[in-house]
């Protein structure tokens, strides 16, 4: 739409900070202490009214825009979103991402010491779960000096974790928008996840859970995991567009095992390039905390009851194509905020890329979060009183 | 949903009108809202909340930009998405004739709302008669301009019908004006409504 799109001109970096103090989880685990690491993006201004929280999803991690160095090849994964003049702008606002604890980027998690052995904490890191990443989140809130967000954003599992702050620190933000995302896994969704969990778990380097001590990694598990979770990110059309039934490098069959087949190649390479940059340990927690989200359980399967503490405005976007979670799940969000009278915004894009469309650059889709974006920022600034109240909520 | 029509100069007139209907502080629905102007001026004049619905991509950024709350979605699939009875109006306005099925969405509009306006074109106007007791031919002008084969509405009617319907639906026709694209005043539009308005503008309540 526009052509005012730059660059961040400042390599970024990563932060982190450490709490040194008990987080009683979700579970009844705990951990004794953690690290959250982070980036940030533009100025915060004056009032501290313009910061947005970033929300990750389950393979991503704090690296959400900008990049480390001038390759190409370390732009962040909303690169064409957040920038200088992009439709989340960095003139306008300070955005912050965080990596989930039980992360494997930097935050605390299974990969990481545990500072009682000084051993990787392996299967010891307990099940974390989208309220408690939503609580450290607060911690990261009130270290930046940050009350009260003017949004919370978060596609897929991002986009779970924003719903969550709504609910549980209504007070705490002004603007919520979720993007491709579910009030809660179905049993087809659970299913995926539990094929790759087994996948990485029945994988004999696994070594249950420990195998940092035997500097190995389940990478068969990991590879078919990836494999299974590649294919739920993209649609039937569209991997019949890019791959069709095209052979690889030749015209006949040979009638063997190898990949013969240009998807079969290009899987097995996602495959690959995720064992590299991802923890097993890490993608069994991410998939279980998935698996576990759910706001309505609390007030018996009644989601509008469930909404009843929200106060944020909401933009909510889907994709028409994305069968992991289809544009009827984000339905039923957008009905259950209507019925608390909340403004809300829903827009259904249509694009042939699956779920894996909210990572792209769609018209219909920027458009929409650039004008939303745009009425935050028109919004008059939140009164003083206002900013106390959040900060007596922590 | 905005470009059925030819709307242009109609649309402000309209708005002014509709808003007369609406109460000040009240819920309202605007189905096929377009890029939202209705709704905005209704939300500054008379500080109304509520939503749009829309089907059309390019108007989802010109709602937003309104400060208009669109939800996308396509009105011949009905009106699952919204509670009974939580809006005071439900407006549909140059939208009813590109419907499928009309006589359902305006029974889905009393289900949602208390009070339902709706405007469309009205088929009786005498040009439209002229073209086709003289010419033969299905009408096309300005408010319509489209070729039969190629027009997005599908069920057009005259204010009587509209009058027929409400009646057979259990409606009981609040107000009902008929007025001509250029918000002129005539004294035959007074008279003979059916005749002489291009556009017709009804609101309603159940019975």
């Amino acid at each position: 739409m526009t052509n005012t799109d730059q660059e961040l001109n400042e390599l970024v970096e990563p932060k982190s900070v450490r709490f040194d103090e008990v987080l009683e989880l979700e579970s009844s685990g705990r951990l004794d202490g953690y690290t959250l690491v982070y980036e940030t993006y533009g100025t915060l201004n004056h009032d501290r009214s313009n910061a947005l929280l970033v929300c990750h999803a389950l393979s991503g991690d704090h690296h959400v825009a900008g990049r480390y160095d001038n390759s190409g090849k370390t732009n962040g994964w909303w690169h064409h979103l957040i920038g200088p003049g992009k439709p989340i702008d960095t003139n306008q606002f300070f955005i912050v991402c965080s990596n989930n604890i039980g992360g494997c980027s930097g935050s605390t998690g299974p990969s990481s010491v545990n500072p009682a052995t000084g051993e990787p904490y392996g299967t010891e890191f307990p099940i974390v779960t989208v309220k408690d990443w939503v609580y450290t989140q607060t911690k990261l809130s009130d270290y930046l000096g940050i009350a009260q967000w003017a949004a919370v954003i978060g596609g897929s599992l991002g986009g779970m974790q924003a719903m969550q702050w709504s609910i549980s620190y209504p007070d705490r933000l002004r603007h919520c928008l979720l993007i491709a995302c579910a009030p809660k896994l179905n049993a087809q969704n659970i299913g995926f996840n539990d094929v790759a969990r087994q996948a990485i778990r029945t994988d004999p380097d696994f070594h249950d859970g420990n195998y940092y001590q035997h500097q190995s990694a389940p990478a068969r598990g990991m590879r078919v995991a990836r494999m299974i979770g590649h294919i739920t990110y993209l649609s039937e059309d569209m991997m019949g567009q890019k791959f069709g039934r095209n052979l690889r490098k030749k015209a006949k069959f040979d009638y063997e095992f190898t990949p013969e087949f240009e998807v079969e190649s290009y899987l097995r390479y996602q495959g690959d390039a995720f064992i590299n940059k991802f923890d097993a340990n890490t993608y069994l927690l991410m998939t279980k905390a998935l698996d576990y989200f759910d706001p309505a359980a609390d007030t018996g399967d009644d989601l509008v009851k469930a909404f009843e503490p929200m106060k944020a405005d909401f933009l909510v976007v889907s994709f028409s194509s994305d069968w992991r979670f289809t544009p009827e799940r984000s339905r039923e969000i957008v009905r259950a905020l209507q019925s608390n009278k909340l403004n809300v915004s829903y827009a259904e894009v249509t694009s042939p890329q699956g779920h894996d469309s909210f990572l792209l650059k769609i018209d219909d889709y920027t458009r929409v979060i650039r004008s939303y974006l745009n009425r935050i920022a028109r919004e008059p600034r939140p009164c003083s009183d206002l900013l106390d109240k959040g900060e007596q909520n922590v | 949903m905005s470009k059925l029509l030819n709307t242009s100069s109609l649309s402000r007139y309209d708005h002014q009108i509709i808003s007369q209907w609406v109460e000040p502080g009240s819920r309202v629905i605007d189905l096929g809202c377009g890029d939202g102007s209705l709704l905005k001026h209704l939300q500054t004049s008379k500080n109304v909340s509520g939503y749009g619905v829309e089907l059309n991509p390019a108007m989802m950024d010109k709602c937003i930009d309104n400060d208009v709350n669109v939800i996308q979605f396509n009105l011949d699939q009905g009106l699952g998405h919204f509670d009974s009875d939580s809006f005071d109006t439900v407006i549909l306005s140059l939208t009813l004739q590109s419907m499928r099925k009309p006589r359902i969405l305006l029974e889905e509009m009393m289900r949602v709302g208390r009070q339902g306006i709706v405007t469309f074109p009205n088929f009786a106007h005498w040009r439209n008669r002229w073209q086709i007791a003289f010419g033969g031919r299905m009408p096309v002008s300005d408010e319509l301009p489209y070729k039969w084969y190629n027009t997005p509405n599908i069920h057009l009617c005259t204010l009587n019908d509209f009058h027929t319907l409400c009646d057979q639906l259990g409606f009981q026709i609040e107000s009902s004006i008929a007025v001509r694209a250029d918000g002129k005043q005539t004294i035959g539009l007074k008279t003979m409504p059916n005749l002489f308005g291009e556009i017709a503008l009804c609101r309603f309540i159940k019975r």
